[in-house]
């Protein structure tokens, strides 16, 4: 947790960094001129290689290397700089394919962004042309309480008060297992359904109940690639797949920057200066 | 690529709600922009790990700010449910705390010792 020596903070040359948004084949600069980034001041490009990184400039003391890890804990300004990041990346998805940085992606300079640019041009313009046309949909598939358990009759049978009582929990306990394995399986089949249509599916983790702020847990938490032409047909797709399983709820949201579909393949290992 | 269309927010009753107006769910963003998109290594580092751990606090980030801060800030981090890395199939339903906590005891330790030892296989989980 050392901090580093290479940005020396006694330098008063080097106050700002350049916080990396995402890289697109071009940009109407003067629209860019528009568009609020880290701070609320405007971003700006940085051409090289063919490409376009769209850019925050950012103060080192605020996107510096320890006050990023100390900010990054904070949660208020971590939703100030997720929200206007996304808020660029989104902006720039209006306008055509865009590859979304990670965020707190910070170069020292303006000539280290087009240094990056330059070292991962075939693989960035590869990406880009992928996304072309394309939008990633996002389908989540939240656990229908109650759908499909079996009520369980109650009184039946011999004993007392108690042994009903947990011969009716033991029945509720194993009914919301099944009813789980059921949904889970439901899940599985909405997404190999989706992906026949989609260009590319992606299943994330399933977010926790604070996280999707939705009582009901989820099951599915699907991202999709989508052609723009094939859209209706996802979208209606969804509509019927939510009828055929009705344990599940599904939801669309989108359209989304590609952020699932931009690192098709993890980092080659040995890719060298990504640990520290 | 997206152009034209308005966002919205379809649900399966065949229902499309428009969401333009109305700004993301906070849940979507981050896990999105911490756990996705391109890594490109910067100058400043901010290690793949500590986004990482981030990652891991945003698996129930928030409805509300200051929920979180009332919950306290570490103890979901290493909550293998929470965790990207542990990805069970489905939600379990509730979990008792007291297996989270005794569950989670090892792996914090056994990150701390992994913490500086390697970097690099925090970028393979979303394969």
């Amino acid at each position: 947790m050392s901090s580093t020596a290479e940005v020396a903070p006694d330098r008063r040359a080097a106050v700002t960094g350049v916080w990396l948004h995402g890289v697109v084949r071009d940009v109407d600069r003067v629209a860019l001129a528009t568009v609020a980034g880290m701070g609320g001041v405007a971003v700006r490009a940085v051409s090289a290689a063919g490409l376009v990184a769209v850019v925050s400039t950012a103060p080192l003391d605020e996107y510096g290397e320890e006050p990023l890890r100390r900010n990054l804990e904070d949660l208020a300004w971590l939703e100030r700089a997720a929200r206007t990041h996304h808020a660029v990346v989104e902006a720039l998805a209006r306008q055509g394919p865009v590859v979304p940085a990670r965020l707190a992606t910070v170069h020292t300079d303006d000539g280290r962004v087009a240094a990056s640019l330059a070292a991962r041009r075939a693989e960035l313009s590869a990406t880009l042309a992928r996304l072309t046309g394309r939008g990633e949909w996002g389908v989540k598939g939240y656990l229908v309480p109650g759908a499909s358990v079996p009520s369980v009759a109650s009184g039946a049978g011999g004993g007392g008060v108690g042994t009903a009582y947990l011969r009716r929990r033991r029945a509720q306990l194993t009914a919301r297992e099944e009813h789980q394995q059921v949904a889970s399986a439901a899940a599985d089949a909405v997404h190999v359904a989706l992906c026949e249509v989609a260009v590319a599916g992606r299943r994330h983790a399933p977010q926790d109940r604070r996280l999707s702020g939705v009582s009901a847990p989820m099951a599915l938490n699907g991202a999709y690639l989508v052609d723009t032409a094939a859209l209706p047909r996802f979208s209606d797709l969804v509509g019927s797949l939510g009828t055929r399983h009705p344990g599940l709820r599904l939801e669309l949201t989108g359209p989304w920057p590609a952020y699932s579909f931009v690192a098709e393949r993890p980092e080659p290992a040995g890719a060298g200066g990504e640990s520290r | 690529m997206t152009a034209g269309q308005p966002p919205s927010v379809v649900q399966n009753s065949g229902q499309v709600l428009p969401a333009g107006h109305e700004p993301a769910n906070l849940g979507d963003i981050l896990e999105r922009v911490l756990d996705r998109g391109i890594v490109i290594a910067g100058d400043i580092r901010v290690s793949l790990l500590d986004i990482e751990l981030l990652t891991l606090k945003l698996r129930l980030v928030i409805a509300s700010v200051d929920t979180a801060r009332q919950i306290g800030i570490d103890w979901w981090e290493h909550d293998p449910w929470l965790s990207s890395r542990a990805r069970p199939p489905v939600e379990p339903g509730p979990r008792d705390p007291e297996q989270v906590e005794a569950e989670r005891r090892p792996r914090v330790a056994a990150r701390a010792r992994r913490r500086d030892a390697e970097v690099e296989e925090w970028d393979e989980f979303d394969g």
